[in-house]
């Protein structure tokens, strides 16, 4: 008798991820002739709040916005040979989402595409309200001057399973938990039970492994010399296997770069993880503390051991809020006694800030080319620098600031530089940015009701 | 007695490792390429000497935890982002880069 498999994809690890990666991976799932799902992770805490930002802006917006780039190439395929598409692509406005979707669908003359909107993860009222704890991990961040943009509850993968069952072509959500994309399609085809710890724990290393894209398959793994992958310019999206007696086989497209071995399954397994027996998500807290992987072919690694516990009976919240601005800007030194003429920069750089009496709050300067993204905000870094003399130095200096003018006149400080800097000064190039805060929040999981609509592109494009 | 000569390699020589970061907290994984190294790596990589290359960033705590079956540590740094990806005046706000800072301590191969 078969072994009852089903087989996973992913299309995106993020918001920005490549476009032309979806399609090699709905050609394999299409090949192996296997029932199978696709799910899109384009949703971090920082997308979120941009986008509710952009629906202020403008009512039909806050959404992912490479949404159609990412659907264009797939859409026809998928819903041919029946495999569903799942993302939490809706961000901040999933009717917004869920109309693109109907609009592409009606350009591609699939007018009964199935389109399932999820709702009910906006929970900005009870925060608003002062009605949820803090998570303990923010206990003290002081937000008092800040105000709310919006806040989202991560939701689990039952929703998702009742828009499955209602046979959703397209499933659009906004602040889905990650793994819950990947946990949704595999209960729904198996048939598992939201208390069965164990067949979740599954579903939830399944997504851990592939929210985040070709970064189980050879992305932000290669290192040149060390750790090479075939063709870094194509690299494959991944592919699990995962069969109805718990086994969980990750691959990757057919014809593609990249790799999947064990290096790539533990950088991947152990990623954002804290306690490696206690990874949270809505749906099951996941224990990997007793994996063990097994390479079982080319591209091919199984991984064992995975179990589950109970779910907890709180969903997190993140809340953002409209933070101060940030102010950057940068200029070049290179040659001859680059190092003295680049710190002597950067000092002058700080002192400007004094000099002009601009409100900052904190203040930091960079040597990029001697240290950077390893320091510290004081530079203790580049300031004891000891090593050979570098070739080529960007000088670079960052601002908080309340108002975007302050932001904006340290910025531009790096411009004067150009005449009254040290001897061959080059290269400015300054910008301000809004900056985002963030607060994780708990909510009682009973206080989250979700709800699930879905209707043909024909009916939403009306 | 004969003394052993010792050689001492960066980590990057015998290991792999990923940063990612929750709000203000960083976490690497470290993985040997070679199981003969994993004992190694428990001995001379402790949570003390990775809390020390990021006391530079206020960093107040470090948890090694030890994945035997995985051939795998994953290390955890407390309040290191000097403010994470949404707070920071790092160009790197996730601490993504940190990795291979991990990777720029040296062991002693016997």
């Amino acid at each position: 008798m078969a072994v009852n498999k089903f087989l996973v994809g992913n299309g995106a690890g993020f918001s920005g991820d490549r476009v032309d990666a979806p399609l090699p991976v709905l050609k394999t799932l299409i090949a192996s002739g296997l029932p199978s799902a696709m799910f899109f992770e384009t949703l971090g805490e920082r997308t979120v709040a941009l986008a509710h930002l952009e629906k202020r802006r403008d009512p039909n917006a806050g959404y992912e916005p490479m949404l159609e780039r990412l659907l264009g190439p797939i859409l026809a395929p998928a819903k041919e040979n029946r495999i569903p598409l799942l993302g939490n692509w809706g961000a901040a406005n999933p009717p917004a989402a869920a109309r693109a979707v109907a609009k592409l669908a009606m350009e591609k003359g699939l007018p009964d595409l199935r389109i399932a909107l999820v709702e009910g993860d906006d929970v900005t009222g009870l925060v608003a309200g002062g009605q949820l704890p803090v998570h303990e991990a923010d206990a003290g961040l002081d937000m008092g001057a800040w105000k709310l943009i919006a806040a989202n509850a991560y939701i689990g993968a039952e929703p998702l399973v009742e828009a499955l069952q209602q046979d959703a072509d397209v499933v659009v959500a906004g602040r889905t938990s990650d793994p819950a994309l990947a946990i949704a399609p595999l209960a729904h085809h198996f048939g598992w039970r939201f208390d069965d710890w164990d067949a979740l724990a599954l579903g939830a290393a399944t997504g851990h492994l592939l929210e985040c894209g070709s970064q189980v398959t050879g992305g932000v793994f290669w290192d040149p010399g060390f750790k090479d992958i075939p063709d870094p310019a194509n690299i494959g999206f991944p592919i699990a296997e995962v069969t109805a007696d718990g086994g969980l086989v990750i691959t990757k497209a057919d014809n593609t770069g990249g790799l999947v071995d064990l290096r790539t399954i533990k950088e991947q397994l152990l990623y954002e993880l804290h306690d490696p027996s206690h990874y949270i998500t809505p749906d099951v807290v996941l224990d990997i503390s007793q994996c063990r992987v097994e390479q079982v072919g080319k591209d091919r690694v199984a991984l064992h051991n995975l179990r589950g516990q109970a779910r907890p009976d709180t969903l997190k919240v993140t809340a953002s809020f409209e933070g101060s601005w940030l102010g950057e800007g940068e200029v070049s030194v290179a040659g001859p006694n680059a190092l003295a003429r680049a710190r002597a920069t950067a000092d002058v750089l700080l002192e400007r800030l004094k000099v002009r009496g601009l409100d900052i709050v904190r203040a930091r300067a960079d040597l990029i080319g001697v240290a950077s993204v390893h320091d510290s905000d004081d530079g203790a870094l580049w300031r004891s620098y000891s090593g050979p003399e570098p070739e080529d130095i960007r000088i670079r200096l960052a601002v908080e600031a309340h108002t975007r003018d302050d932001a904006d006149q340290a910025s531009r400080e790096v411009l004067a530089m150009l005449c009254c800097g040290t001897a061959g000064t080059g290269g400015a190039r300054w910008r301000v940015t809004p900056r985002i805060l963030t607060r994780s929040h708990l909510v009682l999981r009973e206080r989250v009701p979700t709800r699930v609509i879905v209707r043909t592109a024909k009916e939403i494009a009306g | 007695m004969t003394a052993t000569a010792k050689k001492t390699v960066l980590l990057h020589e015998i290991a792999h490792s990923r940063a990612g970061d929750k709000g203000n907290r960083l976490n690497m994984s470290l993985m040997p390429y070679k199981p003969e190294h994993y004992a190694l790596i428990a001995e001379q990589i402790t949570a003390d000497r990775v809390l020390a290359l990021f006391t530079h960033r206020g960093a107040t705590g470090c948890t090694r935890y030890d994945l035997p079956n995985l051939q795998a540590f994953n290390f955890v740094v407390d309040e290191v982002l000097e403010g994470g990806v949404n707070g920071s005046l790092n160009l790197d706000g996730h601490g993504k880069s940190n990795s291979f800072r991990l990777l720029s301590l040296t062991v002693e191969l016997s």
